[in-house]
């Protein structure tokens, strides 16, 4: 999943082809919050070298 | 402090006592500090470096925090986004035991001594301290890293319990001064927190407590929280810089201009000349790459590298890397328990 194909904001979970301006400064300290595909809320766990999203239907992302 | 005593004057006296009598500055002077102009930001960094240099020395203590349990707090913390009780993003979720041995692993190879267990709760109940035991039972069997924790207010009980499992130190921040904490956290008192802290000592654990700047609090209250962190005498003061985030009280709040943050550092530092200070949360925001290297250069000798709880950190290689830069040694290991 890339931000160009999303329908939804991950950082604010609207719709959005890609991430809103403001929330693209967001993105660079947050970790994705909500899937890029379907907008729903993901559970994120981050450890001080990883981060994982995990959306309920569309399944993990990691960085 | 005479109101005609010029800055220089005060760097001088603050020189003499701070630096050649390792005494730090009272709640007067570290106001005198935060409210320096910004023509005087870069001669009290140097002398909070001196500070540092002479009396905690030139090593730096790497540390890695994580979040065992993220989210769902019952506290409302107004600058948590793990409160349950505001619309944030951040949803509840546990880490398992295999994760967090794995994530202790990788943060003991960036040269870090120091790994935190974290849980957004009020206080640990009997799951989450069945948790902890075997946390730290995994990473001691695998990892050659100090176990701190930090896991919210204590029973008498509780802490026996922590400390009799070897860990060394425990955090619970103070986050602000007495008499602004009303305005942060209305669930709990700044004097439940304090009977932790004692519980802590008493038990012979380090005390680490520190806070968060950028809160809405005064100079006064700054300088005040200041003091009273110093009457504390903790091991460690994490200074965190907030990071407003989305959904919570404090969500909208401006993020602190980097002098302030660096008049901070100094003031802290020299409010607590022997104390580790340690650069976290919100200095990536706040600060940048350089205003980094300046807090490096003006009081701080600790940090925590990579990411933080809930939102991301420098690289861990860049926070390596300006130590190196700055030819400064990271801590190396010495278990104690």
């Amino acid at each position: 999943m890339s931000d160009l194909m999303q329908t939804f904001c991950t950082q604010c979970g609207e719709e959005s082809a890609g991430l809103h301006a403001d929330c693209a400064m967001q993105a660079v300290l947050s970790p994705p919050r909500y899937c890029g595909d379907c907008g729903r809320r993901m559970k994120v766990q981050v450890t001080p070298l990883h981060w994982v999203a995990v959306c309920s239907v569309h399944g993990e992302i990691t960085g | 402090m005479t109101t005609t005593e010029s800055p220089a004057d005060f760097l001088a006296r603050a020189r003499a006592q701070v630096l050649d009598q390792g005494v730090g500055l009272n709640q007067d002077d570290v106001l005198r500090v935060l409210q320096l102009d910004d023509e005087w930001v870069p001669e009290v960094l140097a002398l909070a470096h001196d500070v540092r240099m002479q009396w905690c020395g030139p090593t730096v203590e790497v540390e890695g925090i994580v979040s065992l349990k993220t989210g769902g707090c019952p506290e409302d913390c107004h600058f948590c986004s793990q409160s349950g009780q505001f619309q944030s993003p951040v949803r509840a979720v546990w880490l398992d035991i295999p994760s967090l041995v794995e994530a202790a692993k990788e943060t003991a190879l960036t040269g870090a001594t120091e790994f935190c267990i974290v849980a957004a709760v009020r206080g640990p109940d009997e799951r989450l301290m069945e948790q902890i035991g075997k946390a730290v039972e995994a990473i001691n069997a695998e990892v050659e890293i100090n176990i701190a924790c930090s896991l919210g207010m204590l029973t008498p009980e509780q802490a026996r319990q922590l400390s009799d499992w070897g860990i060394h130190r425990y955090n619970h921040n103070l986050e602000t001064a007495r008499s602004y904490f009303t305005n942060v956290v209305t669930t709990h008192t700044w004097d439940e927190r304090w009977e932790t802290l004692r519980l802590v000592h008493a038990e012979g654990m380090e005390v680490c407590c520190g806070g968060i700047v950028g809160l809405g609090e005064s100079l006064e209250q700054r300088a005040e929280f200041a003091a009273q962190l110093a009457e504390l005498n903790p091991a460690e003061v994490p200074l965190n810089f907030l990071n407003p985030r989305p959904g919570t009280p404090f969500g909208d709040l401006p993020v602190m201009e980097g002098k302030d943050a660096l008049r901070t550092i100094a003031a802290f530092r020299l409010a607590l000349p022997k104390t580790i200070l340690r650069f976290a949360g919100g200095r990536e925001l706040t600060l940048g790459d350089l205003g980094a290297q300046q807090g490096m250069l003006g009081g701080i000798n600790a940090v925590i590298v990579g990411n933080y709880l809930t939102t991301l950190g420098r690289p861990a290689a860049a926070d390596i890397g300006m130590l190196l830069e700055l030819n400064m040694p990271i801590k190396s290991l010495t278990k104690t328990l």
